[in-house]
């Protein structure tokens, strides 16, 4: 595939020292500490460089939903995603599911590979994180009920004797269309992919089907290329009871416990209307319920 | 619901290898380009403005270089780089997006360029209209909920006072999210439909004409009913007898008025209703309305109260007319002293179509107000209070995107600014909810030095605009002062 004229990979330097990389729709920040941090930085800007247009080579295979078996994707981060949603033939759910997560996940792979010796080291695609951490590491991350709004509404912590090494963030206040009304889903799995997967189609529980209330509008009328063809997606969501938003988050709860069950996620928190739900909050703490970090 | 959106609207966008089909009004995966009217646009470009010179009504070098331009700016060509764009860095404890510095005049000059997020705002709304949209103090509602209040009639306008932290997250949730859309609205120059309570439908759109009731307001009165008097007293002399000019705040009676006496005037006898304030005005000739010079009369004849008959006379040529000339007709009294309606006198048409060429267009001003006197000080600086009180002191000239505002005197750093004249689509918010508004500070780096600025932070002008990948590029306002030039007093 060619490359568009004038179009540019950026990477650059933040101010607190993380390093930016940027290309289309890709926003990742990332960070690496400890001996060869440097190394572990050159390798994910080279992963990086170029990686968007050769994903966009298998992007027809990725966009078809995982039932239909996609043929065989090589390149590694299309790989992961196929991977990362294989577990779900019973629902409608396509690789893209997993895109921001796998980038995540490759690149951090990457830079690991490159220097073996970091201490820690994380890669935040756009709120899906991935996370290498070496015994005595931890790494805190803080949960955003609306991503627009600075403002904490609980706390993970990941050690590093934890099976958690990917967060991801699904919801409607995304980039993403979500079948779902949840404002947030986050969960916790072995890599950001299958977090990011897990937290989708959580996201898409989270619902009150028919409710008038609830504006829907197939997916392809919003965006041509959409993985989700012409499922309704949602498009507003106007005033809603205390009662049906427990009712709507309710009907997620079932479903989170179902991944875990399966060993898919290790724990979520999802959100809707300033309401919560914990599933899988672990012996340790890893999950820090909302209620306890911010009082009302 | 089912229709399939037209296929022709869609704009490929060849930005990166995505290559996203995007719908009209709809942005891609990225959300930094969309389609607009079937243009691809940047959504959040830096936006610089430029101090272009006007010369034979031709823009130079601006529109001159357009054609050709290489995709990078050169400072040669003065730049002013905008808050537009440039992204916060709330809560503030970090330097602005950009400090820039650039030598103006001879002058190291420091801009502080930053989006604030304003959760003291709101927009003091002035229309132009005689028509009495409701009572002082009634709630203006946008979808059920109060976004503001009437305030004072001024002269020829009414005041609304929109938004306010107190609408934005005082009351309930769904108030401030009506409230900060209808800001937003009304900041980026779109209509925003509004009720009153007890009063009018209003659409409000800055810099065009409000609508009233579903009618468009064409004039502003060419001055209070007395005020019309004096002014054209002259003019009618010799065609009319006597001359009332109907308005809601004072009408004039011309024979009474000061300016029919020092003309000589013959009294008419005609005594309109309401209160006397002073000879020819009268307060309250009638209810309040969006009738006849902002009263509910639609017949002029209702403000009669009575015809002196000792005083008036068979003959008697009258006309009434409104402050703008909108409304007007012709009478003669007959032998019982009663009102005939008559065509109207070309000579006095003339006048009063004359009293509608002086009215200036009615229009809706949107002037937005925010208080940055707080946390966003300390992008600029370590002693918040420092920069106060250089811009209190007028050694910082604060901008919004570029735009010229009127600073309150007194504590903080509270600003109004004319809205059509910021750059489009200037204005964002947050869901606190909170607008967000472009704001820049700009002084001499030796007084940005003495107030403890970030000087480390301080990037050239020219680097600035190299490593900007994506540039709004705008032709100064040139009714609006160039932000680098010095203010005076």
């Amino acid at each position: 595939m060619a490359i568009p004229p004038g179009h540019t990979v950026s990477a650059r330097r933040l101010r607190n020292g993380f390093l930016h990389l940027q290309d289309g729709p890709i926003d990742v920040v990332l960070s690496a500490e400890g001996p060869g941090a440097e190394v572990a930085e050159s390798a994910a800007v080279s992963a990086f460089d170029g990686m968007l247009a050769d994903m966009m080579a298998e992007v027809t295979e990725l966009r078809r939903p995982i039932d239909h078996r996609p043929q065989s994707v090589t390149h590694p981060v299309a790989r992961r995603m196929v991977e990362a949603v294989r577990p779900y033939t019973n629902v409608f759910v396509t690789p893209m599911a997993a895109v921001a997560g796998a980038v995540a996940d490759h690149l951090l792979a990457e830079m690991v590979s490159a220097a073996p010796d970091l201490r820690r080291a994380w890669v935040n695609d756009g709120g899906d994180i991935a996370v290498h951490l070496t015994p005595g590491q931890r790494f805190e991350v803080g949960l955003v009920s609306r991503p627009e709004t600075p403002e904490l509404a609980g706390r993970a912590v990941i050690r590093a004797d934890d099976p958690v090494r990917g967060i991801a963030t699904s919801g409607r206040h995304g980039r993403s269309l979500s079948l779902g009304i949840a404002d947030a889903v986050t969960a916790l799995a072995r890599s950001a992919a299958a977090a990011d997967v897990a937290a989708t189609l959580i996201a898409n529980e989270v619902d009150l089907p028919d409710h008038p209330a609830i504006r829907r509008g197939p997916a392809d009328h919003e965006d041509p290329d959409s993985d989700l063809g012409g499922r309704p997606v949602v498009l507003g969501v106007g005033d809603l009871s205390t009662d049906e938003v427990a009712r709507a988050l309710d009907r997620a709860v079932n479903v989170a416990e179902d991944m875990m069950d399966r060993d898919l996620v290790t724990a979520v928190a999802f959100t809707l209307s300033g309401q919560w739900r914990t599933v899988g909050v672990l012996d340790s703490g890893l999950l820090i319920p909302p209620s306890e970090t911010k009082k009302r | 619901m089912t229709d399939v959106p037209d296929q022709a609207s869609i704009v490929r966008c060849d930005a990166c290898p995505v290559l996203c089909r995007i719908r009209e009004g709809k942005s891609g995966a990225c959300d930094r380009y969309a389609n607009a009217n079937g243009e691809l646009v940047r959504l959040d470009p830096l936006v610089v403005t430029e101090n272009v010179l006007e010369k034979d009504g031709a823009v130079v070098p601006f529109l001159e270089r357009a054609p050709d331009w290489d995709g990078q700016i050169l400072a040669d060509a003065p730049v002013f780089v905008t808050g537009i764009g440039s992204g916060t860095t709330y809560p503030d404890y970090k330097p602005a997006p950009f400090i820039i510095g650039a030598e103006w005049d001879g002058v190291d000059t420091v801009t502080v360029v930053t989006e604030g997020i304003f959760s003291y705002c709101g927009v003091k709304v002035k229309i132009d209209t005689d028509r009495h949209l409701g009572p002082e103090q009634a709630p203006v509602r946008v979808d059920g909920e109060p976004i503001g209040h009437v305030t004072t009639a001024e002269y020829g306008s009414q005041m609304l006072s929109l938004g306010g932290v107190r609408h934005l997250t005082g009351g309930t949730k769904k108030e401030g999210t009506v409230t900060c859309a209808a800001l937003l609205d009304l900041c980026n120059g779109e209509a925003v439909e509004m009720t009153v309570d007890g009063g009018s439908n209003l659409v409000v759109q800055a810099g065009r004409p409000p609508i009233v009731d579903a009618v468009a307001e064409d004039r502003m009165r060419v001055g209070c009913g007395s005020a019309t008097i004096g002014i054209f007293a002259q003019q009618w002399i010799g065609h009319a007898d006597e001359v009332i000019v109907v308005d809601d705040h004072i009408t004039g009676v011309l024979s009474e008025h000061q300016a029919g006496r020092f003309l000589d005037m013959r009294p008419g006898g005609i005594r309109v209703r309401g209160r006397k304030s002073t000879p020819g005005r009268y307060f309250q000739v009638a209810d309040p309305g969006a009738g006849w010079g902002g009263t509910s009369v639609t017949d002029p004849l209702d403000i009669i109260e009575k015809v002196d008959p000792k005083t008036a006379w068979p003959g008697e040529r009258i006309l009434m007319v409104s402050t703008t000339g909108e409304d007007s007709a012709y009478f003669e009294l007959d032998d019982d002293l009663t009102f005939i309606p008559k065509p109207m006198p070309a000579p006095l048409q003339v006048v009063v179509d004359r009293i509608g060429e002086n009215c200036e267009p009615a229009l809706c001003t949107v002037l937005f107000m925010g208080g940055a006197g707080g946390s966003l000080r300390a992008g600029v600086t370590e002693n918040p209070v420092r920069l106060t009180r250089s811009v209190q002191s007028m050694i910082t000239r604060v901008t919004c995107g570029g735009a010229p505002v009127y600073v309150w005197p007194g504590g903080g750093i509270t600003v109004m600014v004319d809205v059509t004249r910021v750059p489009k689509g200037a204005f964002g918010y947050v869901p606190t909810p909170a607008l967000v508004a472009p704001i820049e500070f700009t002084l001499p780096r030796w007084a940005y030095e003495e107030l403890g600025g970030y000087v480390g932070a301080i990037q050239s002008l020219d680097s600035v605009l190299a490593t900007s990948p994506e540039l709004r590029r705008e032709r100064q306002d040139p009714a609006n002062p160039w932000p680098y030039r010095p203010a005076t007093r």
